[in-house]
């Protein structure tokens, strides 16, 4: 039934687009989206804890056994829910959040572990398949949006777009905003005056019409949507003005990248941005693991509580779904310099936010973190998860060529304890 | 007798159940104390090898140091908890505790006249209390990162602070004030890829003549994540402050000196411990290169000097700590 409704969604969708670009909003599970979508749109923000954090300095402290380490537990404003000392602002949100402590993705390798991490799929060839940002960005699409439904927030660079859509092709790909700052070339160039550059797109216009009028094709389209995407953008360019928001804000998120881009991604959901995923950095610590830890988790701790306490008071949480995720964890044994290596076999991730039952612990590993011991998942799992979490047919799939690809691994499924 | 570096050979060891972190004589040079990755602290007799374990800190001890009379232990954690024990009890139990500060207390360090003991940690405040009775004396604000290492002057006028980011502060014991900064920023990195601050003053130590300190650490930071680094000690005058020297190593890539102590002969001795494996390393006071590098077998967490000047204790991952002693070996017994 599943696939017969996405077949004919799929085709319908086919009719209308550009051929570039496959599938689309109809595999959306429910019917009445549309309309509730503009009054409640799904948001999504990933945390991408960059190098693997390590699970005992955060989400899942095993203090006082020999692979423990130095940090204690706190408790959290869940009744029975400990986390790690270095979070004391964010215990104070954990009944906003949730837990899943059992993942197990049998992977030690970043590169790897970060694509089965934002794709749901385990790498393979011959096929490659979309991150979660771009999935989430099509799935919320509703065309009539100016602004981009997929931004992902670095700590450096100089931004552009980044290929990470796969075959639901460049629309869906990421804006990067490059440490935080406006997308790239959407600045009038110096010496241009706004009156002139609107003369240059009324010409450029009149050429296309023109020139579409005899040859209008998918691809003449998709370039005349790019273009006016990007005119839109340019006329929207405040959206990514950090100086807007208050001072005030600035202080208590903190002065630092990850305090800047966290109030960014603050500002991009409640501008409407569907899917926002920021990064922090850096968390592969095979040296002085717990010296690392302690700078980067202080570093973290505050504007992520800050962000997740003012989602909610601002009524965004309810409709914003917040994933904390690395590529893996780090090992429970700890090394000659104090580090720890990775760690794929027992770790954590922290959820929240819209769809995620909050306060559950989901998985549970053992006494010293080495192994899990009930509710195993996989990245696949938290992919289904995060999908339905949103409202979303997990098992629905993209016609990619003619060929049917699940949009997420049919080899698993949600973790429906964790759906609210 | 006259220390003898390069006839180093180890001459004790002791295990215990867990790896070590790091170990201290006691003045009288009766024990050898070390604390644990399990957060105990252990004490052996040197001449029976009795064990004794020292629990109470819920974290890691980082740092140990002792009354001048040698009666009495005070113990830094990573619990922010300072603890008075007695050093020879045969049952020790806390004398005393001090919740002393918000985070790890990295460093501890007593007066020579032994009034004061300071501390100095993650929460970036040196702080000074009574040895007697732990009451708060006074506090030291000022340093912008987390406090690695504390000495204090012979003559108690000035205590030092040796932080993250590179930077000795002199502080005027008596009133808290600033008297001025020896910058070793050399022993500080920021590593924009990994986005981390790393190094730190690890260790600072005088000369014996007083004329000079010594603060020690790791540069050449070219992969923080993932122990690539070298050890460095930088030698400063004292009067007038300037920078005078870098002891520094050819061989050893994978390091870091995380204490350095100055031999009454004068010459430096350093604890590396790193990817190239755990050593300690001999500097003459104007040697840019170590004169004589002697292996310890596992990799090295910290050191001490036995105040016989012959013995040297460090601390090991592999759980060990072992005694070198700087004097030729024993003959052997001849066999009857």
């Amino acid at each position: 039934m599943e696939h017969t409704m996405a077949r004919r969604q799929f085709l319908g969708t086919l009719a209308a687009g550009t051929g570039a670009v496959v599938g689309g909003l109809g595999w959306f599970a429910q019917s009445a989206a549309a309309n509730q979508l503009a009054k409640d749109q799904k948001r999504m923000l990933v945390i991408n804890m960059h190098g693997g954090l390590s699970q005992l300095e955060s989400w899942d402290p095993k203090p006082n056994t020999n692979t423990g380490g130095p940090f204690r537990a706190i408790p959290t404003s869940v009744p029975g829910v400990h986390i790690s000392e270095l979070l004391p602002y964010t215990a104070k949100q954990m009944h906003h959040l949730a837990l899943v402590r059992g993942i197990n993705t049998k992977n030690d390798d970043h590169g790897k572990g970060t694509y089965m991490m934002l794709t749901g799929y385990h790498q393979r060839a011959g096929i490659d398949y979309p991150q979660i940002g771009a999935v989430v960005a099509k799935s919320f699409d509703a065309n009539d949006r100016s602004l981009p439904g997929h931004i992902l927030i670095t700590p450096g660079g100089a931004g552009g777009r980044s290929a990470d859509s796969a075959y639901l092709g460049p629309k869906y790909s990421s804006v990067v905003l490059g440490n935080g700052n406006p997308p790239q070339n959407t600045a009038l160039p110096a010496g241009l005056a706004a009156a002139t550059a609107e003369e240059q797109q009324t010409l450029r216009r009149l050429a296309n019409d023109r020139f579409l009028g005899r040859r209008r094709t998918a691809q003449t389209d998709a370039y005349v949507q790019s273009f006016e995407a990007a005119q839109d953008l340019m006329k929207q360019r405040d959206v990514f003005d950090l100086t807007k928001e208050p001072e005030k804000d600035h202080d208590r998120y903190g002065k630092h990248d990850f305090g800047r881009h966290c109030l960014m991604a603050r500002r991009l959901l409640e501008k409407g941005i569907t899917f926002v995923q920021i990064s922090h950095s850096n968390y592969d610590t095979h040296n002085e693991n717990f010296n690392f830890h302690f700078e980067q988790m202080g570093e973290f701790d505050k504007p992520f509580a800050s962000l997740i306490q003012d989602l909610h008071e601002r009524g965004l949480l309810a409709h914003t779904m917040v994933v904390v995720l690395s590529e893996f964890g780090r090992t429970p044994n700890i090394n000659q310099y104090y580090g720890r290596d990775h760690w794929g076999k027992a770790w954590s991730v922290c959820l929240g936010g819209a769809g995620i039952a909050r306060g559950a612990v989901f998985g549970k590993t053992n006494a010293n973190g080495t192994e899990v011991t009930e509710n195993q998942v996989d990245a696949g799992n938290l992919f289904h998860t995060y999908l339905r979490g949103l409202g979303l047919n997990s098992k629905a799939t993209f016609d990619v060529g003619g060929r049917r690809v699940p949009v997420a691994d049919p080899a698993f499924g949600p973790i429906t304890e964790l759906i609210a | 007798m006259k220390a003898d570096p390069k006839a180093a050979h180890i001459a004790q060891e002791f295990i215990h159940e867990a790896p070590l972190i790091n170990c201290r004589f006691d003045p009288k040079g009766l024990f050898v104390f070390a604390t644990s990755e399990d957060r105990s602290i252990i004490r052996w007799e040197l001449a029976s090898g009795k064990k004794t374990v020292f629990s109470a800190h819920d974290s890691w001890v980082g740092d140990l140091a002792f009354s001048i009379d040698g009666a009495t232990l005070i113990s830094a954690g990573y619990d922010d908890m300072l603890i008075w024990w007695p050093v020879a009890a045969e049952k020790p139990e806390p004398i005393r505790k001090v919740k002393a500060h918000s985070g790890w207390i990295r460093a501890v360090a007593v007066s020579k006249d032994g009034k004061y003991v300071a501390s100095g940690g993650n929460d970036r405040v040196v702080k000074l209390w009574n040895v007697a009775d732990g009451a708060a004396v006074r506090e030291f604000p000022g340093h912008e990162r987390d406090v690695y290492s504390l000495l204090f002057h012979p003559n108690g006028q000035f205590l030092l602070s040796g932080d993250l980011k590179g930077q000795v502060h002199q502080w005027e014991t008596a009133t808290g004030k600033l008297a001025r900064k020896f910058d070793a920023k050399d022993l500080h990195s920021y590593n924009g890829g990994q986005q981390v601050d790393f190094g730190g003053v690890r260790s600072i130590s005088f000369t014996p003549d007083l004329k000079q300190i010594i603060a020690a650490g790791l540069h050449n930071a070219s992969n923080p994540l993932g122990a690539v680094h070298e050890p460095i000690a930088i030698r400063f005058d004292w009067e007038p402050l300037k920078l005078t020297k870098k002891h520094l190593t050819d061989d050893v890539k994978q390091g870091v000196l995380w204490r350095v102590v100055v031999h009454p002969d004068g010459h430096l001795i350093g604890c590396s411990g790193g990817g190239n494996g755990g050593f300690l390393l001999f500097w003459a006071p104007d040697g840019d290169k170590p004169f004589h590098k002697f292996s310890l077998g596992n990799t090295a967490r910290e050191m001490d000097l036995h105040p016989d000047g012959l013995r040297i204790a460090t601390v090991h991952y592999d759980r060990k700590l072992r005694i070198t002693r700087l004097e030729p070996k024993a003959p052997d017994k001849p066999k009857s």
